[in-house]
Parts: C-alpha cells; sequence; structure tokens
C-alpha cells in the first residue's frame, strides 16, 4: 500500500495538522519509504497469534468511587492561552 | 581527593553524610559547571535556587540528626519530559511553548522527597522523538565528546536524552534522569561513555511524564556508574495509584543488592544480533564482553530471537499510532502555544497550532500513526504490529528457558556527527536496533560504558534482563564495569 497526494492531505487534515500543497508533495515519498519499510511484518505469519495488550502481566485496578480531586479551577485554566470567565476561550463555534 | 565536580552520587552522599563537605558546596559547584556549559546547549531553564533549596534543606536534617534520604544532597539534571510544579516544561516542543505545570510529576517528587535537588530542565528530542536531539526545537545538543582527530567536528550526543547524556558525560551534573521508549536512555548512554537504566515497564510511574507512547515510555537514570543508577532508580521507582499501569510491587534494595560474582548464572547471545556491517571495534567489544562476563563466573550460550529483524517496523507503527492519540491533545486551547490566524475557526486554529507547533519529525509520526490506525488500514497494520509483538515477547520468554540474561551491543555504531544522519528518517531509526526489542517486551536493560573505538569515542555494551529482574542487570552490568575499567572522559573544551 502507499499513498497520494490526496491520501496525504485527508492523513494531515485527520491529524489536525495544516500543510501547504508544497509539504504535502514532500511528505509523499517520505511517508511511502516509511510505510514501504513497515510492510515487511506482513511476511510474518501471525494467523495464530493474539496482539499483545500488556506487556507486563498487570491487571486495571479498582478504587473506592470517591471524589479524590477537584477544586482547582485556577490551575486548571492557569495555561490556557486565552482563560474567560473561569472557562477556556476559543473562536466562535456557532455562527 | 577528587574535586566535587567529579563525583558521582554515592561518593557525594558519603561525602554529605560524613561532613567533608555540605550540601550547599556540592550544589553550588553544579550550579557553576550548568552555567558555565551553554556552548553544549544541554540546559534549556536553569533552577539553581531549587538546587541551593534542596541542599540547605539537607544541610538542615544533617545538623539535626536526622536520618538523610537516599539521595541527600545530590543535585540531579532533570530530562524536559518530566513536569516539574512552576518550572517551564516543553518536552522540547515549540508547541508547549510557555507551559508552566501546577503538578509534580511522580518521578521528580519521589527523587526530591528522596533529597535531590534539580538543576535544570535538560534538552531532548522533540517529544522524545529522535536518537540524536537534532528534533529539539531548541537547538541541538553538543556532545561533550570530540574525535581524536584534532578536529571539532560537533558530535550527536544520542537521543532522546540528549541532555541527560551531554551533563552526565561533561560533569556537570552527578546524574540525571532520561526516558526510554526505544532507546532513549541507552542509545545516549552509550554514546557518552556513561551508565544508563531502562526498568522493566511499570516500575516507573509515568504520571506527570509527556506522554510519547504510553505502552512503551518508562523513566530510568543516567549515571557515571551501576551503583549509581541502583540508588537513583530505588529513589524514582514505586507504585503509585495515578498511573493504572504502575507495579503494585515493593521496591526491591538493589544497590544492597550488588554482586558481580556471576557464577550460575548463563548469559545467553542472541545470534540474530550479530547485522550486516557491524563495525568490527562493535562485535570486537562484543566478543570482549562476553570474555569478561565468562571471567565473572558466568556460562555463555547462544540463543535465537528469530523475530528480531521485525522489531524496528513493529515498533514504528507501535509508538507513531500512540503519539497520534497522545499528541491529540495539543490544540492551543487548554495549554502551550495558539496560532489563530485572522478570521479563523476553530477547526483552522487546531490545524495551525499544530502546523507551527510540532517540528517535522513529529508530524511525521503523528500521520503515520493517523494512517496505520485510520479505517480499513487499522489491522494490516497496527493490529498486525501488536501480533508482531507478542512474538518479539515470546521469543524473549523462549529465551530465557537456556539463559538468565543477554548480552549485545547497546547501538550499531559510536557516535555520528550532528546533521550526518538528519535527513534520513530510516537511517535514524536504525540505532535502535538493539534497543527496540528489549522496549516491545517491557524488558529491565542498561548501557554500560565498556571501551572506545578508533576515533575515541565510547561504545557501550547492553545487558537484557527477565521482566522484575533488575538485579540480575545491575550485577551484570556491574561484572562487565569491574573488568572494562571505562575511565574515559572527554576533555573539557566548552
Amino acid at each position: 500500500m502507499s499513498v497520494d497526494k490526496e491520501t496525504v492531505k485527508k492523513i494531515a487534515s485527520l491529524s489536525r495538522i495544516a500543510v501547504t500543497e508544497a509539504e504535502a508533495d514532500a511528505l509523499v515519498p517520505e511517508l511511502n519509504n516509511i510505510l514501504g519499510w513497515v510492510e515487511q511484518l506482513g511476511e510474518v505469519d501471525c494467523s495464530k497469534v493474539e496482539p499483545m495488550t500488556a506487556v507486563i502481566p498487570n491487571k486495571l485496578r479498582m478504587r473506592d468511587d470517591v471524589v479524590t480531586d477537584g477544586n482547582v479551577r485556577e490551575k486548571v485554566l492557569a495555561n490556557a492561552p486565552a482563560a474567560e470567565h473561569g472557562f477556556f476561550g476559543v473562536p466562535k463555534v456557532i455562527e | 581527593m577528587a574535586e566535587i565536580f567529579e563525583l558521582g552520587i554515592a561518593d557525594i552522599r558519603s561525602g554529605v553524610a560524613s561532613g567533608d563537605f555540605t550540601a550547599k558546596e556540592v550544589a553550588e559547584t553544579f550550579i557553576a559547571r550548568v552555567s558555565s556549559a551553554k556552548a553544549l546547549n544541554a540546559v534549556l531553564v536553569e533552577t539553581p535556587d531549587h538546587a541551593l533549596a534542596a541542599a540547605d534543606a539537607t544541610d538542615k536534617a544533617k545538623a539535626a540528626g536526622e536520618t538523610l534520604g537516599k539521595m541527600a544532597g545530590v543535585p540531579i539534571g532533570m530530562k524536559d519530559l518530566f513536569c516539574t510544579e512552576g518550572v517551564a516544561t516543553t518536552a522540547g516542543s515549540l508547541i508547549l511553548e510557555g507551559f508552566t505545570p501546577q503538578y509534580e510529576s511522580t518521578v521528580s517528587s519521589n527523587l526530591f522527597k528522596a533529597g535531590a535537588g534539580m538543576l535544570g530542565k535538560l534538552n531532548m528530542d522533540q517529544f522524545a522523538m529522535g536518537s540524536s536531539n537534532e528534533t529539539s526545537a531548541f537547538g541541538n545538543v553538543i556532545s561533550p565528546w570530540r574525535r581524536n582527530d584534532g578536529g571539532n567536528t560537533d558530535l550527536a550526543p544520542g537521543g532522546s536524552s540528549g541532555g541527560s547524556a551531554a551533563v552526565v558525560a561533561g560533569r556537570i551534573a552527578p546524574a540525571a534522569t532520561g526516558t526510554d521508549t526505544g532507546g532513549s536512555i541507552r542509545q545516549p548512554a552509550a554514546f557518552v561513555g556513561i551508565t544508563g537504566f531502562k526498568p522493566t515497564y511499570g516500575r516507573c510511574s509515568r504520571w506527570g511524564t509527556i506522554a510519547f507512547a504510553s505502552s512503551l515510555d518508562q523513566a530510568g537514570p543516567m549515571a557515571h556508574d551501576v551503583r549509581d543508577c541502583a540508588i537513583m532508580l530505588e529513589a524514582m521507582a514505586g507504585f503509585d495509584p495515578k498511573d493504572s499501569t504502575s507495579l503494585d510491587l515493593p521496591v526491591p534494595e538493589w544497590e544492597a543488592g550488588l554482586k558481580s560474582d556471576l557464577t550460575g548464572k548463563r548469559i545467553g547471545i542472541p545470534k540474530e544480533y550479530r547485522v550486516d556491517n557491524m563495525p568490527p571495534e562493535i562485535d570486537a567489544l562484543w566478543q570482549q564482553g562476553i570474555e569478561w562476563l565468562k571471567d565473572a563466573g558466568a556460562k555463555i550460550v547462544e540463543v535465537s530471537l528469530p523475530h528480531t529483524k521485525y522489531a524496528l517496523p513493529a515498533y514504528y507503527i507501535i509508538a507513531p499510532a500512540e503519539a497520534s492519540s497522545n499528541l491529540a491533545r495539543y490544540d492551543g486551547v487548554r495549554y502551550g502555544m495558539r496560532d489563530l490566524p485572522d478570521g479563523a475557526g476553530l477547526q483552522d486554529m487546531y490545524a495551525a497550532t499544530r502546523e507551527s507547533g510540532f517540528g517535522p519529525e513529529v508530524k511525521r509520526r503523528i500521520m503515520i500513526g493517523t494512517y496505520v490506525l485510520s479505517a480499513g488500514y487499522y489491522d494490516a497494520y497496527y493490529t498486525q504490529a501488536q501480533k508482531v509483538r507478542t512474538l518479539i515477547s515470546q521469543d524473549f520468554d523462549k529465551a530465557w528457558e537456556s539463559c538468565d540474561l543477554l548480552l549485545t551491543p547497546t547501538a550499531p555504531s559510536a557516535a555520528f556527527g550532528l546533521g550526518e544522519k538528519s535527513d534520513d528518517p530510516l537511517a535514524m531509526y536504525l540505532n535502535d536496533v538493539f534497543t527496540v526489542p528489549s522496549s516491545l517486551a517491557g524488558l529491565p536493560a542498561m548501557s554500560v560504558p565498556a571501551g572506545l573505538d578508533g576515533q575515541g569515542l565510547p561504545l557501550g555494551l547492553q545487558i537484557i534482563g527477565k521482566a522484575l529482574d533488575e538485579q540480575g542487570v545491575f550485577n551484570a552490568g556491574l561484572a562487565l564495569e569491574e573488568r572494562a575499567g571505562f575511565v574515559a572522559k572527554p576533555e573539557q573544551w566548552w
């Protein structure tokens, strides 16, 4: 499988990364080189193999259903590029 | 007596405890080392006040006759992947410029509780994606080492923990934190002639460590020698309920358990690690390592890890896939930079922010990750890679039937010059050929400096152990260290 320019632009859009036409052109061979190289995994017969889910056997723990955090609004907002009235500010999304 | 700046963790700790010098003198010594090493570009933010405050606490505790912590009086460098409360943290990326964490990572917090102070935040490959420190948005770290050809070519310190490697090798900090996703502690440690340890996945909490590939990321120590790594890892590790993959196990006393007599131990030599084009010097050093371990009482056995050649391609599907998910959080809304072109809506703001905030290698990996996780390709790429990962892990399980530890080179070459490999992502990825398989299997592994090549540059040997057998890895590392007698240091030119 290889990607063309339209696919690169679609991937960039899904990734929410703006690309210019020239960047998209440059990315086509770059991504194809990497994808061509990883495709050797197809040689491996994995028909009887389960995909890895945890490298070290471990089970997810349960904890008591109690509040362990909170009341830190100022801290949560401290690094926001635009914090207003106790909220994250974003450009208008509804006209 | 050696000067303070030449001392490692164990010597500083005992010197402070016995009153040979104060923690304040130690902190002041290294603060001066940091501020005079700007030419290496290894430190992004200097934090002398933090180091001095920790030293003051240690000196007061000693005066009061209190028991001192494992790292009491030792100032360290902190890789900029660890969130540090009130101190700018960028992961080497513009997209986090201006980010000041409001909390402390578990690993840094554990180190501070053990008495360590912080000298500064260390430069690194952007989001830990790189093997030469050249993907940092804040410039290359220059290795303190130079070739013995009389030239002054700037060399890569390795990566992604390149700043950590440079400050420890240059005796600018006695030790530093690193993180290892596919080799990012071990490869730079090998490049600069220091010791670096990646523990079993889950030993060190990932909480507050900026995520790259969560199923692989592990923190670990980078220090002068095996003993210092054991001391520092004891301070860093431990169960943390805030990380769901943290192992709920006590932290062993690795330092107290150090023993270089390997009688009864079987060391496996994986034949698949004899790669094409391996420099003869590295092959010779590997043979020398085998002799050293035999001399320590170990039995050598040849083993096979048949899926080794598939480790790198599997890694370069799994790690970018996880990165594309983890890095979705950088959206210009909650932290870091925002790029809002005139009249842009929310979606355009996301795309513009991520376009200008991420470097080229990070974008490349996010896009690869997005592609391999997208509808129609998920099974062919991602599921297949996770299956191959199972096979790689099973290779190790099978090897453990006939051996206790593995010995391999750490990296396929000595340090290269800055710019020599940065044009070809695939050539750069091959640096991690010996370190990635054990990362995929979550196993503990360390790099020990073992010799110099013909250019006068350090080379490392790697010990890989069974899950949770850090002690076995430390002990074999110590056996190598005692026999290698590696004392070479870079000449100070900066």
